[in-house]
């Protein structure tokens, strides 16, 4: 059953050192507050698993909260690379970090697997490409019934999920609008689940075939206004479409990225 | 307007991609150059092309440019929004997309791509974002379409990591391999169109734009790049079609910097 707690003692709770964490959010409704909370409790040791690692995991990792990465896509959308994702894999900074890289459709496919508690996900995937050489995780198998030769995946299973929403009701049901990636998979996936919401409501005013999140699979509900920033929220605010170039900038060099963070998540104490 | 010489290479990139795109297709996007592409056919000659991203928006119709494949935009304009196991285990791996749209930063002779890194997987002179949905869609559409600029370092004779097949090391990656699309069928660049040769499948110059000679195409191909002996020359942009990429480029740039 959701309890309502604040972001600080969620993650102080459910986020332990060493974790395999997925926060995740499909370019929209990425949990920001939470992965800066993360970054001020200097969580270490994480594996971070995420489609689309985004702004903030190349923070997580540039402020040195990570061991590995799963991911399939690491790029600043429409803007060009991770600056922090590259320097830790091309020069081993702030440390040497594993990666471990899929396609979208493997990733897609293990984190409905790992919902759907099953060790594997099946996919008509992986043809030809080059990443089953390079990933271990990737196998192929023959199906039992026409002898097509099929991609596998291990299941995604994390020992917390952590998503944004719009909005939650007393009872800590939570309600996703929008585009709304693999957000319930990630939360019905993994052992705990945060979700941090924009507000929290009385009645969550959802149509019968919404994508509802039962408070019951849910651990700890934690209200962060404008949580997703500068990714966006569907209905209270757009992407900042801006702070994404400038990333691009602030994340190139090691001591604006370090100054950054410390004027932006460390010395905010939980206010950014 | 002299349309002639009144347009850049860039926006006859665009237009040629345009047109490669026709009412009836479902096309799955990808962001940046084959979004702008998709997005001129569908306000142009195409108004019933159904544009799929693989955020989860189905059949959208931006009034702006995506600067990412997730923007609120996609979702707006859409007919419907679903998650994106379904988009992609239901409505690609299903079988109900037609072409895939691509981009990439290395393609080879073969149509290869690769978008994971330059130089050596465990020591990589540059590490590129990866795979992300292209893998499964240039396999599970049923054809490809890729655009991209034309220079040396794009254009190599093996990429050094294929994270997504054309047709394999030895043009043979698809033979034989069951429910499987045609993969690339046309490569639009500044300077020219591509296709693979029917039997080898390696790519071909089916096409030069105005003013473009074979001379710089090969200088901006890293190998020994095929002419096909009946050589057209592309038509040029119309005057409404630059008209209209101009203006969602200006209606894109907007928005983008009004946030």
């Amino acid at each position: 059953m959701a309890e309502i707690l604040s972001l600080s003692d969620a993650v102080k709770r459910y986020v332990e050192d060493g974790a395999t964490v997925a926060m995740e959010g499909f370019t929209h409704l990425i949990p920001f507050a939470a992965g800066h909370e993360v970054i001020r409790q200097r969580k270490r040791d994480l594996t971070l698993i995420r489609m689309t690692p985004d702004l903030v995991y190349d923070q997580l990792i540039g402020a040195g909260c990570v061991k590995k990465v799963i991911f399939s896509w690491g790029g600043n959308p429409g803007v060009g690379s991770l600056h922090r994702l590259r320097d830790a894999v091309e020069k081993g900074w702030p440390h040497q970090i594993e990666i471990l890289e899929h396609s979208h459709a493997a990733m897609a496919c293990a984190f409905e697997a790992g919902a759907a508690g099953l060790p594997l996900a099946v996919l008509r995937g992986y043809v030809g490409s080059e990443l089953p050489n390079v990933n271990e995780q990737i196998k192929f198998i023959e199906c039992p019934f026409t002898g097509e030769r099929l991609a596998a995946v291990p299941s995604v299973r994390p020992d917390v999920s952590i998503v944004h929403a719009q909005k939650a009701d007393r009872a800590g049901n939570v309600l996703v609008e929008g585009i709304i990636g693999v957000q319930k998979e990630a939360v019905l996936a993994a052992k705990h689940a945060i979700v941090t919401v924009e507000e929290i409501v009385d009645d969550l005013g959802a149509h019968p075939n919404a994508c509802v999140i039962p408070g019951w699979a849910i651990d700890a509900i934690a209200v962060a206004e404008k949580g997703s920033l500068p990714s966006y929220a569907h209905g209270y605010y757009p992407r900042d479409n801006r702070f994404y170039k400038e990333w691009d900038a602030i994340a190139r060099d090691r001591d604006a990225f370090t100054r950054w963070i410390d004027d932006n998540i460390i010395q905010t104490g939980g206010h950014a | 307007m002299n349309t002639a010489t009144d347009y850049t290479s860039a926006e006859m990139m665009t237009v040629t991609a345009a047109r490669a795109l026709e009412n009836g297709m479902t096309c799955f996007v990808g962001i940046g150059l084959p979004s702008e592409a998709a997005n001129l056919a569908r306000l142009t000659h195409a108004p019933e092309v159904v544009l799929i991203y693989e955020s989860g928006t189905l059949q959208t119709k931006p009034d702006v440019l995506p600067l990412s494949i997730g923007d609120g935009e996609l979702c707006e304009s859409a007919l419907t929004t679903v998650s994106v196991p379904e988009m992609f285990r239901y409505w690609l791996q299903g079988g109900k997309v037609s072409v895939g749209f691509l981009g990439t930063a290395q393609i080879d002779r073969y149509a290869n791509l690769n978008t994971t890194l330059i130089g050596d997987y465990t020591a990589p002179k540059v590490r590129l974002p990866g795979g992300g949905g292209a893998p499964e869609i240039a396999t599970n559409a049923g054809e490809v379409f890729i655009t991209l600029k034309h220079s040396p370092r794009a254009f190599v004779r093996d990429v050094d990591f294929i994270t997504t097949l054309g047709f394999g090391r030895d043009g043979k990656g698809r033979d034989g391999v069951p429910n499987i699309g045609k993969g690339p069928t046309r490569v639009i660049t500044d300077l020219c169109v591509m296709k693979p040769d029917p039997v080898d499948r390696e790519l071909t110059v089916v096409s030069l734009h105005p003013g473009v000679s074979r001379e710089q195409v090969q200088e901006a191909t890293g190998w020994d790049i095929r002419f096909a002996p009946e050589l057209a020359a592309t038509p040029e942009p119309s005057d409404h079609e630059l008209a209209v990429l101009r203006e969602l480029k200006a209606r894109t740039e907007r928005a983008h910097s009004g946030q």
